[in-house]
């Protein structure tokens, strides 16, 4: 088994989870039945705060207001997953509802 | 007893074609690295040439050669532990592959593993290519990058960032899961056909086909074709390079000037090609509802059966290219579609259907619309008009006998 972060990119609404459509949130409810049916396991579920409540820090150490990239579709969210491979990552990375974006699946260094 | 160097040369030369992906694929498994296997493979290529040489060519080739390199992965193992890194390949045992899919159909196959996991989606097209050519058909860098008018280092090194991406991501050396093998078969088509089209049309350059590369593509068609006989879009891709292939002596005439289908000599047509490619064709319809391979195979089936280029059904190509836009929507395929469309309604009704896709703008750059525009304005006596889409189409070309072959008509056009 190796782990994989999955990073879930979409766009923010004004008024965050709670202007999510149903049929997104009924989605993510069932994600992790979906990802056990898989055969991955959940290490870690994340949802992030939107974007305006982010602070970045230049290089140099200048603290600046937002996110460090500025784009339509921001960083939502993430799981790490414990999967067999990359199909089964995509599988689970698949699984994940989106209105607009979309996911990243990316291998973890481990020792 | 010794065995005569050439044709030892020749035996080896012939293994490398044959053998290669079955002895790479299997040496894979031991090695559990790509570079490990490649290298040990090559090894015992070099090794066959002169154990052959001095105790004649075994009747397997292809099972000393799995053996020569299975046992210099053995002992580049042994040597070394710092090979088994962390970048470690995956290869799955056929018991989890069976444990995780178990209504899969049992295709064992170290090649096919090898082949989906060249043409995995997770890699990008172009690294795609060039690891299939490389690992599955074991073509040399220096080759592929001269086939694809690329740098050698460049290729090398998309070769070694697709290698490291499969390591570190894990991406598996198995067949993908049922739901998931249409979509990745598609992708290995793709591959294969693209192969096939580079070396049929030199997108560049002096010669109009590379010969090369449309051998490893039937070559690597036929092997998935045997691996996969219930997949009738194999069979259809196969039978569309057949068929495509069995025209390569008519396409240019002796000074490289392109022909059009309807000016080559269809008595030096490949009879055994367009044969071989037909009952694949019959045999790919029979089984269901056919794929964007097996329809342009269809359609190539027809143009090569056709006695004369007056004769041929187009009726029934159109209404082929109608189903092909259907299960597979793309403005190139609505072009082609158009030309067909001029030999039922004439041209004046497909140069509507050409305006209607140049207003569209998705094809902007695409070097056939102008020159399709123009040929169609030609027939239609409209030269002038004729002229300027050649000219723009001139622009566009990128080979010599492109090139000839508008300049021609620009001047038979401005002659009248």
């Amino acid at each position: 088994m190796a782990q994989y972060a999955i990073l879930i990119y979409d766009k923010e609404l004004p008024g965050g989870v709670a202007d999510m459509p149903q049929e997104i949130l009924d989605g993510h409810m069932a994600v992790p039945e979906k990802i056990e049916k898989i055969g991955a396991k959940i290490v870690n579920a994340q949802a992030t705060q939107p974007t305006s409540t982010a602070t970045t820090i230049r290089k140099g150490g200048v603290i600046t207001d937002g996110p460090f990239i500025e784009s339509k579709e921001a960083l939502a969210g993430f799981f790490v997953i414990e999967a067999e491979n990359l199909d089964q990552a995509i599988a689970v990375g698949k699984c994940v509802p989106v209105m607009e974006g979309g996911i990243e699946v990316r291998p973890l260094i481990q020792e | 007893m010794t065995v005569a160097r050439t044709a030892v040369q020749r035996a080896v030369a012939d293994a490398h074609r044959r053998e290669w992906a079955a002895v790479l694929a299997t040496t894979v498994r031991v090695a559990g690295d790509l570079d490990l296997a490649e290298e040990c493979v090559q090894e015992a290529y070099v090794a066959a040439l002169d154990a052959w040489t001095r105790s004649g060519v075994p009747a397997k080739p292809g099972a000393w050669l799995t053996t020569a390199a299975k046992r210099n992965a053995f002992d580049a193992l042994r040597r070394a532990d710092v090979l088994r890194s962390k970048l470690h390949l995956l290869v799955e045992s056929d018991v989890t592959e069976t444990a995780i899919a178990p209504e899969a159909p049992a295709v064992h196959d170290d090649r096919l593993r090898l082949v989906f996991m060249c043409c995995h989606p997770a890699l990008s097209l172009e690294s795609q290519v060039a690891l299939t050519l490389r690992l599955v058909c074991g073509v040399a860098v220096a080759d592929i990058a001269k086939a694809f008018l690329a740098a050698e280092t460049t290729v090398a090194a998309r070769i070694t960032r697709a290698k490291k991406k499969i390591a570190a991501a894990r991406v598996p050396f198995q067949m993908p899961g049922p739901a998931d093998l249409p979509e990745r078969l598609d992708a290995v088509l793709t591959v294969i056909h693209l192969v096939f089209t580079t070396g049929h049309t030199a997108p560049s350059g002096g010669q109009l086909t590379r010969t090369d590369l449309v051998e490893f593509a039937i070559d690597l068609a036929r092997m998935l074709n045997q691996l996969m006989p219930t997949e009738r879009e194999v069979r259809g891709l196969l039978a569309l390079l057949l068929v495509n292939h069995a025209r390569r002596d008519t396409r240019t005439d002796s000074s490289g000037r392109l022909l059009l289908l309807e000016e080559q000599d269809r008595s030096l047509w490949d009879r055994a090609g367009i044969a071989e490619g037909h009952r694949l064709i019959v045999s790919a319809l029979a089984d269901g509802p056919p794929g964007r391979f097996t329809l342009q195979a269809a359609i190539a089936g027809l143009h090569a059966t056709a006695s004369t280029y007056a004769v041929t059904d187009w009726e029934q190509i159109v209404t082929l290219y109608d189903e092909l836009i259907k299960v597979w929507p793309s403005p190139v395929v609505e072009l082609n579609r158009a030309v067909a469309a001029a030999m039922v309604h004439g041209p004046a009704f497909a140069l509507r259907l050409v305006e209607q896709l140049e207003c569209d703008g998705r094809l902007n750059g695409y070097r056939y619309l102008p020159a399709i525009k123009a040929d169609l304005l030609r027939r239609l006596g409209r030269t002038a008009e004729a002229v300027a889409f050649y000219r723009q189409a001139l622009v566009l070309a990128e080979n010599d006998a492109e090139r000839e072959f508008l300049t021609g008509r620009i001047a038979a056009c401005s002659a009248r």
